[in-house]
């Protein structure tokens, strides 16, 4: 590659930013436009490369069993809660039915519900792993995924397995109004009590992830990974220029953002996420200073644990 | 002071300006109105009472919004008596869009945190009109763990439209700021009395707004999304507010029923504003009762069961 192309891939990897793509719901053997760099990329090499773009790195949405399958080591993961589905408690029907949208989802993507978790190995550590699907009601956290997330926390405590999510969510469901205001509650206190019990909790902020989602258990991770250009944030940057009444600056809510203003610890691309997320298990499932530790050991010794 | 006229008291307004007007010909002239005076008085009397009886869920929000509806700093001063300010996070600065406070309530030392809306425009500017930057929320922050540190309990106002929305407040960490502050309400080892008292704004109600035991008053909303929000996502048109806050269900009744709220504390008719004095009476009694409850409690089965009831909330399915 000559140098400048480096460059320019070397730039695009920095700033590109993701945006919520329709086209990753083709089916395989389409031909699609990559929305950073414009090249014309075949489906299924696309889905060869992680979804990330190899031209220039764009991360595309990835769906959760895609996510959990690049994390976990080879045919290790093993679903937990697969049928726990949201139901529509406030009858919620301003603009679209929620029951109608709930069922669209689900037929789209094959899921239950926004969030898959269950068992698995990362790196050779027992982990419980998750992953939220955007495609899915824009992987809004209703009464299910807090459930799903919840039982994920309590799961990781009492087999002592480290957790890893990796994350992605417009927010709160507003379509189940309060009761989804109060996952972010609920789902808080259960990263509280893993943390207590000194249990290892690495997140993994794809994109988009914002809302009532970015404020509760996510960011409470005792390491917080992001993808490059994953755009992060409490408020979305349509309403705070609604309210502030200026542009934002460039390259706003992004990871790389977040990097700087101290939020999250580093931004990994998502070919490497599943060596840097092993390699900093490694350091947290050792524990060789017993007694510091609120828990107990990990299951599995690792090389560098002395006993 | 002319009382601020909410959009739906438009009608009762028009009308009893038509009466005082009608009394003040009367005594003026001495044209012997008495009974046309009665018969309006009564008709003012019964469009009061439709009016107000069962108010719509968009009526209850703009009650809630009312200028001059007690706010955090009244019930501070109303119900609190010995109030030591504490301020600033320690970090950064000090938000006043949050009070916290040492005040004894009820006969009880507390720790007191609020969302502090200002009562006239100078206070809303330096108070950013109630909603709060990190720092305030790291200040709540603060306080609650000084309140378990030293064995006080936790008293909240949560009077909020949601955590400041703003390009410093993202730069801060706003989503980190709450969702620390959710983390450690749900474990602290002291009791934990939320009372709403006005807008129950989303994230930055939250923050400072749950615990062993939420209180609403009567007209008080609590949200994961403000009406115009929901409406201008939905609808693409905020003007539609009266219908989402119907759908969102976030009225102090629904929260009960939805199992998030445990007790309502009646408002005079109209709105927490025309009798504050009873309000205040009535929120003292509400919180005294909730704490005489909580404060006996061994501390390990009280945050066992305030982390079983978060827990609960929910409503999914485990079938097919």
């Amino acid at each position: 590659m000559p140098i400048s192309d480096w460059f320019k891939a070397r730039e695009g990897r920095r700033y590109t930013v993701a945006s919520a793509d329709k086209s990753a719901d083709l089916p395989d053997g389409v031909w699609l436009k990559c929305p950073s760099c414009k090249h014309t990329l075949y489906q299924g090499a696309l889905n060869d490369n992680l979804s990330v773009c190899p031209h220039c790195g764009h991360h595309f949405d990835m769906p959760a069993y895609d996510r959990v399958l690049a994390l976990a080591d080879a045919d290790t993961f093993e679903e937990t809660e697969a049928t726990i589905s949201s139901l529509d408690p406030l009858r919620f029907s301003a603009a679209k039915p929620y029951s109608t949208s709930l069922s669209s989802a689900k037929e789209k993507t094959g899921l239950a519900e926004a969030m898959i978790t269950g068992r698995a190995l990362l790196g050779g550590h027992p982990v419980v792993l998750g992953a939220m699907d955007f495609r899915f009601i824009g992987a809004s956290m209703g009464s299910a995924v807090g459930e799903k997330i919840a039982r994920a926390f309590a799961l990781a405590q009492a087999e002592d397995r480290a957790l890893v999510l990796a994350i992605a969510s417009g927010g709160a469901r507003m379509q189940e109004g309060m009761l989804s205001l109060m996952q972010m509650a609920k789902t808080s206190a259960a990263a509280e009590r893993l943390s207590r019990a000194g249990v290892p909790y690495i997140s993994i902020l794809t994109n988009p992830t914002y809302g009532g989602v970015t404020a509760s258990f996510p960011v409470l991770a005792d390491v917080i990974l992001a993808e490059p250009g994953a755009l992060i944030g409490f408020t979305g940057p349509r309403v705070i220029e609604q309210t502030i009444r200026q542009s934002l600056p460039k390259g706003f809510q992004t990871a790389e953002f977040l990097v700087e203003h101290g939020m999250i610890d580093g931004v990994v691309p998502r070919p490497e996420l599943r060596d840097t997320v092993g390699r900093i298990l490694d350091y947290l499932c050792v524990r060789d200073v017993p007694e510091a530790a609120a828990g107990a050991a990990c299951a599995v010794p690792t090389e560098g644990g002395e006993e | 002071m002319a009382r601020f006229v909410m959009e739906f008291e438009r009608p009762l307004a028009e009308l009893e300006a038509k009466l005082t007007e009608l009394k003040a010909l009367d005594a003026a002239a001495e044209l012997h109105l008495d009974q046309e005076i009665a018969e309006l008085e009564a008709e003012v009397e019964q469009l009061r009472v439709t009016l107000y009886q069962a108010l719509s869920p968009w009526e209850r929000v703009q009650v809630s919004r009312h200028p001059e509806r007690p706010k955090t700093q009244d019930y501070v001063e109303m119900l609190g008596s010995d109030v030591f300010e504490l301020r600033g996070d320690r970090t950064y600065g000090d938000d006043e869009a949050i009070f916290a406070g040492l005040v004894t309530i009820a006969g009880r030392r507390c720790v007191v945190l609020g969302h502090r809306k200002g009562r006239n425009t100078k206070e809303n500017i330096r108070r950013n009109f109630g909603s709060p930057h990190p720092e305030g929320l790291r200040k709540a922050r603060r306080a609650m763990q000084l309140a378990e540190k030293f064995g006080l309990p936790l008293v909240t106002f949560v009077d909020t439209q949601g955590a400041h929305p703003g390009l410093e407040a993202e730069e801060r960490g706003q989503g980190w700021a709450i969702a620390e502050n959710l983390a450690t309400l749900a474990a602290l080892r002291v009791p934990v009395v939320a009372v709403g008292i006005g807008e129950g704004g989303s994230g930055g109600a939250l923050a400072i707004g749950f615990g062993d035991r939420l209180i609403m008053l009567e007209n008080a909303y609590y949200s994961v999304i403000s009406p115009e929000a929901c409406a201008s996502i939905l609808y693409k048109d905020a003007s539609r507010a009266p219908e989402t806050s119907a759908c969102l269900q976030m009225t102090a009744a629904d929260l009960v029923r939805h199992g998030i709220a445990d007790e309502i504390v009646p408002e005079p008719l109209g709105g927490a504003h025309r009798d504050p004095g009873m309000v205040y009476a009535a929120v003292e009694r509400a919180i005294s009762s909730a704490l005489d409850s909580l404060c006996g409690q061994e501390v390990g089965e009280l945050v066992e069961k305030r982390f079983e009831r978060i827990s609960a909330i929910g409503v999914f399915t485990e079938g097919e």
